[in-house]
């Protein structure tokens, strides 16, 4: 075992105390005084030009207090990557789906601003439509964005390898297709903002968000405000999921209105409008080819993919890249051609989910692998195990796994599951199943290109030397980051969990990309082990030379300095220290047979003044210089192995999930029980998804299913007992060895469930959901 | 109109069609009930009404007079936290949090009328709490635990 004192426990969360009493603050929670409440007009009409905006009724109704439309603003295009701004804070012109913004109202209450919303008149002439993705493609289809013709918004072509010539070297090729569904994230905090705009032309704006950082960004360019002017203020955030990691409407028009009327302004969503808003998992069709030896060596994929993404691209680019470059590992393929186009459709747009591109491609081709494996007659564990990368490997694309417990992972699962006794051996409609899957511990590269630290962090040490505060603008979304940081800042510094306070989600503190690509555990938690070591080399210097001792000779421990060979004499510094303190309360008085750490960083301060202590992360330059190569680059990758067992009713095609047993290679944990959080989290959104999540359309194009009641979300009883195992592999780029959990853990759970699901049935279904219906309808083809 | 909401009555000067929900959050403060869908399917916004879980979502203010609520922040006591809070926050049954102080209700009412329960009847007893981080097991194992720690309480 290691030797850690704080990292790699099971520490209790920093902020479960004030959430489970209701104590911890949302964006919504808050309130200022001479707030006005806003509200969006959405367009009822899936594709339509904008003949006129009539808004003359809606500014005399009494309690509005500022009505505007794109007319009210310069158009400043954004979105999320620069190569692909196509969105504005309000729709000029035309609107591209149902939902899409056309005008924003603030008025003194909720009720006016809605009220005023019905006394706005547009004026639209509708345009043919399109809602399917190989429709849109088409020449002549309706097109959506003028610069895009056939509605590409983006399309990718690469090869590594010769993929064709090594189809001729296989004994087997298979092909087949898989298709998912739109997912909602289903977070359950609605989005919200609230703007507050100063006599000095400050603007801060609290908001629900994953990444304050690109919403400070966003802010700034659309608005025209310097940013240094804009200060984003995330609070607690009621879960995220990727939908979370953009700037939006909503906080733009909060920004606009605040500005307008020089009140702070609240917005919201409603359940519907996060639905409409969107942002979520795309639609993937994905074709796969792939050859192998007749001893199941892999030699070559062809993966072809063509995304629904809806009327804006969002992370649109970055999805079709990863859902082509996340097969490059876990297993060994020296070929892999990929085929990828995104397409623009009359739907609200799809953006980033957690396991970000990845998680289709992975329920495919973990579902082709054991079909490939029962073709020839290879145990699915076998196959894995026969191809799996090891740490050092780098893949074809050129993703170096710099760390790799996938093996480790595959074998803890396989035993703890009985997987030899169980498979192949279960009666008719019982099934068992496995699936692994890999990801990115944090992209390579900012989402602008850019020489920027992806996380900067600061470490003060409070005056009297007993509390340190942690800044950093970081997003605790959920995911415990903060906890994360405080355990990694207390290890590095020597002190104790609960003397460290962790600040955090405002770009006023630090600059940080924020949660999303399953980054900040790697990359923000590096910088806090930097900042907390450069704090403590400050306090070091100042006592060696008040004592007399190397540097080198002195360490620091829960709170307590240990001194290699003598101990000097310490006394006139404890002494120094009491007399400063005289007359307060015993416990605070230093008294251990140590030197502690507040009596060091005490004297520190007297010497220098306040001690902060400051760190930074940036990845080094990775990956190849191919055409999308930075996409999927990462320091580090996680990598996850998971075993479904279910029961499925052979009369009506109902699906059990009666039992999950996940591995997952995280580096180091540096919370346990967070990182077992993140695991079980996982499984069950895979869960949802592969058995019957589905956002629905009508013709045209109106979600059927916009609510927590109709869209289903799985339940406590939908969800089985999950057995989490922890891999700890050492990640050389990590801090502490450790890398991500948050994303790549969902990675194996939708095509575990697949293949568990065909051990049970005999069919295959290659659509998700794995509705009853679905297999119904395929026992009854096979009969 | 009076309501009384952990211990003390409130005059209430909303319309009776407002929901006991709205009041709550917005008109006396509790923000620790919570909105996640406004229709009732979530149960991220369940108090009790004379120790029931129900979703203040759909109740409308006047169905609440003279009945007595209890939001998350009447659960603890001068700072003491009620043991399912503790289970909780030791088990790591709390990530994002939104749905906590729902769940947290949810699980006290259930206690209360069954002291003693297996597994599948917290599953059962929560099903109307959506959770999208934590995938449930830690929350039944803290539902569980304090369950048990109740139990040993009264030997
Ligand atoms: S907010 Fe009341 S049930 Fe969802
Ligand atoms: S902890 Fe986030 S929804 Fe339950």
């Amino acid at each position: 075992m290691n030797s850690y004192s704080v990292i790699n426990s099971r520490a209790p969360r920093l902020d479960a105390p004030d959430k489970a009493t209701g104590r911890a603050f949302y964006t919504d929670d808050l309130y200022f005084p001479n707030m006005l409440y806003g509200a969006l007009l959405q367009s009822p009409l899936a594709h339509a030009r904008i003949l006129n905006i009539d808004i003359s009724r809606a500014k005399r109704l009494p309690g509005v207090k500022s009505v505007v439309t794109a007319k009210d603003v310069q158009i400043i295009r954004y979105g999320v990557s620069p190569a692909r701004y196509d969105e504005t804070i309000l729709a000029v012109d035309k609107v591209r789906y149902v939902g899409d913004e056309v005008a924003a109202v603030a008025a003194v209450d909720w009720e006016t601003a809605q009220e005023a919303l019905g006394l706005i008149q547009v004026d639209y002439e509708e345009l043919p439509a399109v809602f399917d993705p190989f429709e849109a493609m088409t020449e002549g289809a309706p097109q959506i964005h003028d610069a895009y013709t056939r509605n590409i918004c983006a399309e990718v072509h690469q090869e590594f390898g010769n993929v064709e010539a090594a189809f001729e070297q296989c004994d087997l090729i298979h092909e087949h297709r898989f298709v998912n569904k739109r997912q909602d994230a289903a977070f359950l905090e609605p989005n919200n903002a609230v703007a507050v705009y100063d006599q000095l032309g400050y603007l801060t704006l609290y908001t629900s968000t994953q990444v304050p950082h690109y919403v400070q960004r966003t802010v700034s360019m659309v608005l025209k405000i310097p940013i240094g002017r804009v200060r984003v203020v995330k609070p607690y955030v009621g879960g995220g999921f990727g939908p979370k990691a953009s700037a939006s409407t909503l906080e733009l028009a909060a920004c606009l209105l605040s500005i307008k009327t020089h009140r702070p302004v609240k917005l919201h969503f409603n359940r519907e409008q996060v639905f409409l808003h969107s942002r979520a998992r795309h639609q993937f069709f994905h074709t796969f080819k792939t050859g192998v030896k007749k001893d199941g060596t892999l030699l070559a994929l062809h993966n072809t993919c063509i995304l629904e993404g809806g009327a804006y691209s969002s992370f649109g680019i970055a999805t079709v890249y990863y859902a082509g470059s996340l097969l490059g590992g876990p297993y060994k393929l020296p070929h892999m051609k990929y085929d990828g186009f995104r397409v623009y459709t009359n739907r609200p747009a799809c953006g980033a989910q957690r396991g970000h591109g990845g998680v289709a491609a992975r329920a495919g081709f973990e579902q082709q692998l054991d079909i490939i494996a029962e073709k020839l007659g290879i145990d699915p564990v076998e196959l894995r195990l026969k191809n799996i990368m090891e740490a050092g490997d780098t893949t074809c694309n050129e993703l170096n796994m710099s760390s790799l417990g996938m093996k480790e992972c595959i074998e803890a699962i396989r035993d703890h599951s009985d997987w030899k006794q169980k498979k192949g051996r279960l009666p008719k409609g019982k099934g068992i199943g496995l699936a692994c899957g890999f990801f990115v511990s944090g992209a390579g590269y900012p989402i602008y290109r850019s020489d920027t630290y992806h996380a900067t962090v600061v470490v003060k040490i409070s005056e009297d030397g007993g509390t340190v505060q942690l800044q950093t603008g970081s997003a605790e979304i959920g995911q415990g980051s903060d906890t994360a940081f405080a355990m990694i800042a207390a290890e590095a510094l020597g002190v104790r969990y609960e003397d460290v306070r962790v600040v955090s989600g405002d770009t006023d503190l630090s600059v940080d990309l924020g949660a999303y690509s399953s980054r900040q555990t790697l990359m923000t938690g590096y910088a806090a082990k930097d900042a907390a070591e450069d704090a403590k080399c400050q306090i070091l210097e100042v006592l060696s030379e008040a004592l007399n001792v190397p540097v080198e000779k002195i360490s620091v421990r829960n709170g307590l300095v240990f001194f290699e060979g003598a101990t000097p004499d310490y006394m006139p510094i404890r002494l120094a220290y009491i007399k400063e303190h005289r007359g307060w309360p015993y416990d605070d008085r230093p008294h251990d047979d140590h030197l502690t750490f507040k009596e060091a960083a005490r004297l520190a301060y007297l010497k220098r003044g306040t001690i902060v202590g400051t760190g930074k992360y940036k990845p080094p330059k990775l990956g190849g210089s191919f055409r999308g190569a930075a996409v999927g680059t990462s320091p580090a990758y996680g990598c996850s192995a998971m075993i479904a067992e279910v029961s499925v009713d052979l009369e009506t095609g109902e699906v059990t999930v009666e039992k999950v047993t996940d591995a997952h290679d995280c580096g180091l944990a540096i919370n346990r029980t967070s990182v077992e959080g993140q695991m079980e989290g996982s499984v069950a959104m895979g869960l949802g998804e592969a058995l019957f999540e589905e956002v629905k359309f009508n013709d045209q194009g109106q979600i059927i299913n916009a609510s927590l009641g109709e869209y289903k979300i799985p339940t406590a009883l939908d969800v089985p007992p999950v057995q989490s195992i922890i891999i700890e592999s050492n990640e050389p780029n990590g801090p502490y060895g450790a890398k991500e959990v948050g994303e790549g853990a969902i990675m194996p759970t939708i095509p575990a469930i697949l293949n568990a699901v065909y051990d049970a049935t005999g069919v295959r279904i290659t659509e998700l959901p794995i509705t009853s219906e679905r297999i119904w309808r395929a026992l009854k083809e096979k009969k | 109109m009076k309501i009384n909401v952990n211990g003390r009555d409130y005059k209430i000067a909303a319309k009776p069609w407002r929901t006991l929900l709205e009041v709550l959050r917005y008109e006396l403060g509790f923000t620790g009930t919570k909105e996640g869908c406004g229709t009732g399917s979530c149960g991220s916004c369940t108090v009790l009404m004379d120790g029931k879980a129900v979703n203040a979502c759909l109740v409308f203010i006047a169905e609440a007079k003279g009945k007595a609520i209890t939001t998350i922040e009447g659960l603890s006591r001068e700072g003491k936290l009620h043991p399912l809070q503790q289970a909780f926050i030791d088990e790591g049954a709390v990530q994002c949090g939104f749905c906590t102080p729902g769940v947290i209700l949810t699980a006290k009412a259930f206690l209360d009328s069954n002291p003693q329960p297996s597994e599948s009847q917290i599953r059962e007893a929560i099903a109307g709490n959506l959770c999208r981080c934590t995938g449930y097991d830690k929350i039944v194992r803290a539902i569980m635990n304090a369950a048990q720690a109740a139990d040993k309480g009264r030997v």
